[in-house]
């Protein structure tokens, strides 16, 4: 299923003032890989992100999503293919209702109001907050706002969810339903984050970007556990990996 | 701060009346729309110093009020809000138009009455108003706007302005929360700290218009606002519009208030 691809090629990017955010970026991601996208902050994962899906666009290089190169032009096709949670909820949240929201993507791109209906209760229930329906954005918990932002997006039907920091500032409880969420999902994901755990968890694939560069790509297995390059990007091994705060013994998970 | 906090969470309550599902709700947003112009047109044609005439008017908010279970505190609390303003357009009235009027045995200068006339009808065409939004939500008046053929570029600044507002009261609370944690005992902020106090928010507001912005495009927004499923024009709703209009008509066109004072008291003027 080629058309799940999504490639970057070479892609290079700086803000006006003059700092260079992404310089030589190229990976792939094939179809129903999760991928997490590491490395500390400012080392350009979010800039990332939205290049990869045409909110920002490269200066040099290219993105592909299937066969078809990402342009002004291709841009609305494309969009309705990936599906962008963005790290702040209320950025994405912004109708009156929980219900409006949801079904917000499928209106805009034409479909007729009992599809629409059938699209917003499906993706309500997956994410478990079909009780919500009708209830403020703005009025909901932060567990809350975060799956209410997963369902606009999987309203859509997206062959591809792109997340940022989709666990940052949540409760234990609320994080764990995050995961175990993304868990389920069959999509192809990529989760940029600095929840390391959570990538341990969910991504089998991890890419480490560092100063705007890939620093390494590879299964999560062998990168979480490589202490040295972690340090070097200035992230650390998952807490669960690390050695018992208390006697110093270590887990040997792997 | 907690007033700030207050009128956050009160930002909601109109939308949370809009939601309720009585046959007021029901009637076709276009419709409410046109009643509420028609009766604001009405109310607004009288002579400045009409005072009794304009009574009858009243009624409909009443009817709104009770027949879409709306509470009347918190609305007539909105309306406070806008009183000052009607005053001040008023006020000056009784200073001006001395030349006096003799109701029953008190002589009173008419500047009174045209201020009292002023105050009256804006309140009712201010209540009104605030009933439609209630009645109605602010996504469907849109819709009603666009089907009265209001250019979309217009409907769609009042919705994302209207959807804007906690926003930027949000990001402000959050800022004078920070501020006055760092400047403790001082009420308000400094004169001197003001400038970038609201520079700041003004970019903050900015990037936050943009992100949200950006969301909207992922999610296929075109500029066209879609708010689901189109009601259709009945016949009750064109009923409850003729009905209405024919009252409004009929009370500036007959002074209700003296027939129905002379149909008790058998005196006319």
């Amino acid at each position: 299923m080629s058309h799940h691809k999504l490639e970057a090629r070479n892609l290079y990017f700086s803000y006006p003032d003059g700092r260079e955010a992404v310089k030589g970026v190229s990976f792939t991601v094939y179809h129903g890989e999760s991928v997490g996208l590491i490395g500390a902050n400012g080392a350009g994962k979010s800039t990332l992100l939205m290049l990869l899906v045409g909110l920002l666009f490269p200066e040099q290089g290219e993105v592909l999503v299937g066969d078809v190169r990402l342009t002004k032009k291709t841009l609305p096709a494309i969009r309705q293919r990936l599906g962008f949670v963005f790290q702040n909820p209320d950025d994405q949240l912004f109708m009156p209702t929980v219900y409006d929201d949801v079904a917000f993507g499928p209106r805009n791109f034409g479909l007729d109001e009992d599809e629409v209906k059938l699209r917003v209760q499906r993706a309500l229930e997956m994410v478990g907050i079909p009780h919500l329906h009708d209830r403020a954005p703005f009025r909901l918990s932060g567990g809350e706002k975060r799956v209410a932002a997963i369902a606009s997006v999987l309203s859509m039907q997206p062959d591809m969810l792109i997340m940022d920091e989709p666990t940052s500032a949540l409760d234990p409880r609320s994080r764990r339903r995050v995961i175990s969420l993304l868990k389920r999902f069959d999509h192809t994901k990529i989760i940029a984050t600095h929840d390391l755990d959570m990538v341990l968890e969910t991504c089998r694939r991890v890419i480490v970007l560092n100063e705007g560069q890939i620093a390494a790509d590879g299964m999560a297995e062998e990168i979480l556990t490589d202490k040295g390059l972690l340090e070097s990007c200035g992230l650390e091994m998952p807490l669960s990996l690390q050695n018992c705060p208390v006697c110093g013994a270590s887990k040997g998970i792997f | 701060m907690s007033n700030i906090l207050n009128s956050l969470y009160n930002m909601g309550l109109l939308d949370d009346l809009a939601r309720k599902k009585t046959f007021i709700h029901r009637i076709h947003p276009a419709i409410k729309l046109l009643t509420t112009i028609v009766y604001i047109i009405a109310l607004t044609s009288f002579e400045k110093h009409e005072v009794s005439a304009v009574l009858p008017f009243v009624f409909y908010p009443v009817f709104i009020f009770s027949f879409a279970e709306i509470p009347v505190i918190p609305v007539l609390k909105r309306v406070l809000l806008v009183e000052p303003l009607i005053i001040g357009i008023g006020i000056l009235n009784p200073l001006f138009d001395n030349y006096s009027v003799v109701l029953g045995d008190i002589a009173i200068s008419r500047g009174w009455l045209t201020f009292l006339s002023i105050l009256i009808k804006c309140s009712l065409a201010v209540t009104a108003g605030i009933l439609l939004v209630a009645t109605t939500g602010m996504d469907r008046l849109a819709f009603a706007l666009r089907v009265l053929k209001i250019p979309r570029v217009f409907v769609l600044q009042l919705l994302l302005t209207y959807r804007y507002i906690w926003l930027l009261i949000e990001e402000a609370l959050r800022m004078i929360q920070a501020y006055s944690m760092r400047a403790p005992g001082r009420k308000g902020i400094r004169i001197s700290d003001l400038g970038s106090f609201l520079g700041q928010m003004l970019l903050r507001a900015l990037d936050r218009a943009q992100r949200i912005y950006q969301a909207m495009n992922l999610r296929g927004f075109t500029g066209e606002y879609n708010a689901g499923k189109a009601p259709k024009i009945r016949f009750r709703d064109l009923v409850y519009l003729m009905a209405w209009s024919l009252f409004f008509v009929i009370a500036r066109t007959y002074n209700i208030a003296v027939l129905i004072g002379v149909l008790f008291t058998g005196v006319g003027r």
